[in-house]
């Protein structure tokens, strides 16, 4: 099984990070993967996105046009790719910041007000996780086992004390109905 | 019978092939006279130029890198980074190193990388037959400015030692000329100092040598070295620009 | 067996270059390969190494040349403009037959071109690219393990051979991240009695040099250098053979390209299109021999490409034109999908049948 995810949103708001995660996720579940970002300028303030493949097999080209998954962190990246997606794949929206629903009805939908709840969570900058929680909740392909190992590895050491909020930003979503 | 002049030991039995009257053969005896008296030869890796001291590297008995136009110090940088114990040398003329290299010199100097330069200023592109240098003088006549350099149109010449030194970076700018005995002989004191400073570890050391061309600039070679007193040295005056550790100690 | 550790492939050459026995980098900073230099710069001064940030492309690329003199391994970064500027140097370094490692992490251009993945450096890194005669052995990554395992094995063929390598990646290559098993620490030490060292008056001096002012002996340096090349192409071709057994349909395609054509190969065949693919490892030498065998039967070629066209010469070349070349190609920055390779191969197909 080969699954793509394709992670969408704005700079700064840790499209990279969310996608490095569940990457270090996949090479824990001694998984096949790619990981490949957008970069430039348009990292700083513009658009970003980070294309993820999660496979049993050797994955083949590393970028994501046609995804299984697609994470909508703001309206542009909604707009862009939301006819992208695969007929019977997964969109998760950030629902605080893209107030539009989803037009395809030959998808599974779920909106997530992410931006609100890491506010209220004391975090605002961890909707990505969030979100992240919530995909590894509906998506059979990605499992909560490992989730910690894989955080260790995109946190680093230097900011340790940023563990737990991942964590509980995580789970957060992965709770959220 | 006892021996009162020989052949630098670090010099090759290899015939120079510079012009009757050039003063590149006074320059390369004294590199290898510093080189010599310092006992470094077996540790020491030159660097030639493109210009007339091309074939620099077939003169010097010690390891030699020919490197591409202007790029010696950058070379230089390489081998003395990866030999720290090693002693490196440049051999450079006014085009490669003020001109096409004025970069590699730059950066060299202001990284203070622990190589000698020795910048041979002789006012003119020799191996090329006589065009004007980033050094010629104003209204000085060559192949390409016929006329005389005009300030107006090609600039005003390329002062090394007074643009490095005002650089924090290198340790040692020097500026002497091979015109005659009494500047030879300082120009010799200078050269050694340059190598030295290297074995000492004190970092970028720069002798610049005012030195003649006779037969691009047309003239005789006492016509030339008269030439030197008269407009060269009023324009490049003689002395120390900068001597870091000097003027340190002088400070303590 | 090692830990396979995540990384991007600008990381991976440098982790490799390290274990390589590679202790001296220089650089200038660009997009996209700065990464690598910043891993250096981190690395370096810890194991005792030199990170020298130059003050140009051309400085980087003859400090390579000052310590390749010596012997030691060595090598620069860039992307397309940097190495536009470095190829005075890497002639010289092919001149005085010196091994060292250029990385080409290309970007589109020509001129300031963009920053987007693009591998239309294809002419400068196999036709020759500064003056004179020579050639580089060109190795092309199509993986995050590839950046790795070919970094290695480029500074042992430049040693084997003294001569320069090349790792020709693209943006995709350097910014993806991949699982990677590191090349252990290794260094194939091959005696160098031609580098400078310091004569320690024990020999007569060595001199490191490309200029031969008389005609006959540059001519022979040539001719012998050629001679080398001539064993190169016999020994060192690498390249991947993908469903070829059967193909009637040959994609030639490396680094980015050929992953996104596997995607394809396995697309036409779901279709039963018998499609296969022939992934040139070294570019130069290229594989010339896979191609002809392919020739024999297969109906055509297709060239997919982040250029315009540059790899077609020499797929026609290796087969003499016996079997028709398309290309299949995107520019600028951009990458084809399958979807447009799937396409082309099916044009190719209402044409043949």
């Amino acid at each position: 099984m080969t699954t793509q995810i394709l992670f969408a949103g704005f700079g700064g708001q840790g499209i990279l990070f969310a996608g490095k995660f569940l990457a270090y996720k996949g090479l824990m579940e001694e998984k096949q993967l790619s990981w490949l970002p957008s970069y430039g300028p348009e990292m700083r303030g513009g658009t970003a996105n980070c294309s993820v493949i999660i496979s049993d097999e050797p994955v083949g080209s590393p970028i994501v046009s046609e995804p299984d998954v697609l994470v909508a962190m703001n309206l542009p990246s909604l707009d862009k790719y939301e006819d992208a997606v695969v007929p019977g794949g997964m969109i998760l929206v950030d629902s605080t910041l893209i107030e539009r629903k989803v037009k395809r009805d030959d998808v599974k939908v779920f909106y997530i007000p992410a931006t609100r709840l890491a506010g209220e969570l004391g975090t605002p900058t961890l909707a990505n996780m969030i979100i992240t929680g919530k995909l590894i909740r509906e998506c059979d392909a990605i499992s909560y086992e490992h989730l910690e190992d894989a955080l260790h590895k995109v946190v680093s050491a230097r900011r340790a004390n940023l563990f737990d909020a991942n964590l509980n930003a995580i789970n957060c979503g992965y709770q959220f109905a | 019978m006892a021996v009162v002049f020989e052949k630098p030991k670090s010099l090759t039995d290899a015939e120079l092939h510079y012009c009757p009257g050039c003063t590149h053969g006074i320059i390369h005896r004294l590199v290898a006279e510093a080189i010599d008296t310092l006992g470094i030869e077996g540790r020491t890796v030159g660097v030639a130029p493109v210009g007339c001291a091309v074939m620099a590297y077939n003169y010097f008995a010690c390891d030699m890198v020919e490197a591409a136009h202007g790029r010696a110090p950058a070379v230089a940088t390489g081998l003395k980074r990866s030999m720290p114990e090693n002693i490196i040398f440049t051999y450079q003329g006014d085009g490669d190193l003020a001109s096409i290299g004025m970069a590699e010199t730059v950066h060299a100097a202001t990284r203070n990388e622990n190589i000698t330069v020795i910048f041979v200023n002789n006012a003119i592109y020799g191996m090329t037959g006589g065009q004007m240098a980033p050094t010629s003088l104003p209204g000085q006549v060559t192949q390409t400015s016929p006329y005389g350099r005009d300030v107006a149109t090609a600039g005003y010449p390329v002062k090394i030692s007074e643009l490095l030194a005002a650089l924090d970076g290198p340790e040692f700018i020097a500026r002497v000329a091979v015109n005659n005995v009494k500047n030879v002989r300082n120009a010799k004191k200078t050269i050694e100092k340059a190598f030295r400073n290297q074995v000492e570890g004190k970092g970028f050391s720069l002798v610049e040598v005012v030195s003649s061309c006779p037969t691009n600039w047309g003239m005789t070679p006492d016509q030339a070295l008269a030439w030197i007193d008269e407009k060269m040295i009023p324009y490049y005056p003689l002395g120390v620009y900068k001597d870091k550790s000097a003027k340190e100690a002088a400070a303590e | 067996m090692a830990e396979k550790v995540l990384m991007k492939g600008n990381e991976a050459i440098a982790e490799a270059a390290i274990r390589a026995g590679c202790r001296h980098y220089f650089g200038y900073p660009i997009t996209p390969q700065t990464e690598l230099a910043a891993y250096m710069a981190k690395r370096m001064p810890k194991i005792d190494g030199v990170f020298l940030q130059a003050e140009s492309e051309v400085a980087a690329i003859n400090m390579v040349y000052g310590v390749a003199s010596t012997g030691k391994r060595v090598m620069t970064s860039s992307s397309s403009p940097g190495v536009s500027l470095k190829q005075e140097g890497i002639s010289y370094i092919a001149g005085a037959d010196l091994p060292a490692l250029i990385v080409n992490v290309q970007r589109g251009g020509p001129g300031l071109g963009g920053i987007q993945p693009s591998q239309s450096d294809y002419y400068q890194a196999t036709k020759g690219g500064g003056h004179g005669d020579y050639h580089l052995i060109v190795l092309t990554p199509a993986s995050v393990q590839e950046m790795a395992d070919l970094t290695s094995l480029a500074f042992d063929l430049a040693d084997k051979y003294r001569m320069p390598s090349m790792l020709l990646a693209d943006g995709t290559m350097g910014q993806m991240m991949e699982p990677v098993i590191l090349p252990e620490e290794h260094v194939n030490v091959i005696d160098k009695p031609w580098a400078v060292t310091g004569t320690q008056m024990q020999r007569k001096h060595n001199i490191i040099n490309s200029l031969y002012l008389v005609p006959e002996e540059l001519e022979r340096t040539n001719f012998e250098r050629y001679e080398r090349y001539a064993q190169i192409e016999k020994e060192e071709v690498r390249y991947e053979s993908y469903m070829m057994d059967d193909a009637e349909y040959c994609l030639v395609a490396f680094g980015i390209a050929a992953r996104v054509s596997k995607n394809a190969v396995v697309a036409l065949r779901a279709k039963g299109v018998k499609a296969g693919l022939i992934r040139p490892i070294t570019v130069w030498p290229f594989p010339k021999a896979p191609i002809a065998a392919a020739a024999k039967h297969v109906k055509a070629f297709v060239s997919v490409e982040l250029s315009m066209g540059q790899m077609i010469d020499d797929i026609r070349l290796a087969q003499n034109c016996e079997k028709p070349v398309v290309l299949c190609n995107r520019a600028g920055g951009m990458i084809p999908d399958p979807a447009q390779i799937i396409a082309a191969v099916e044009a190719l197909k209402g044409g043949n049948d």
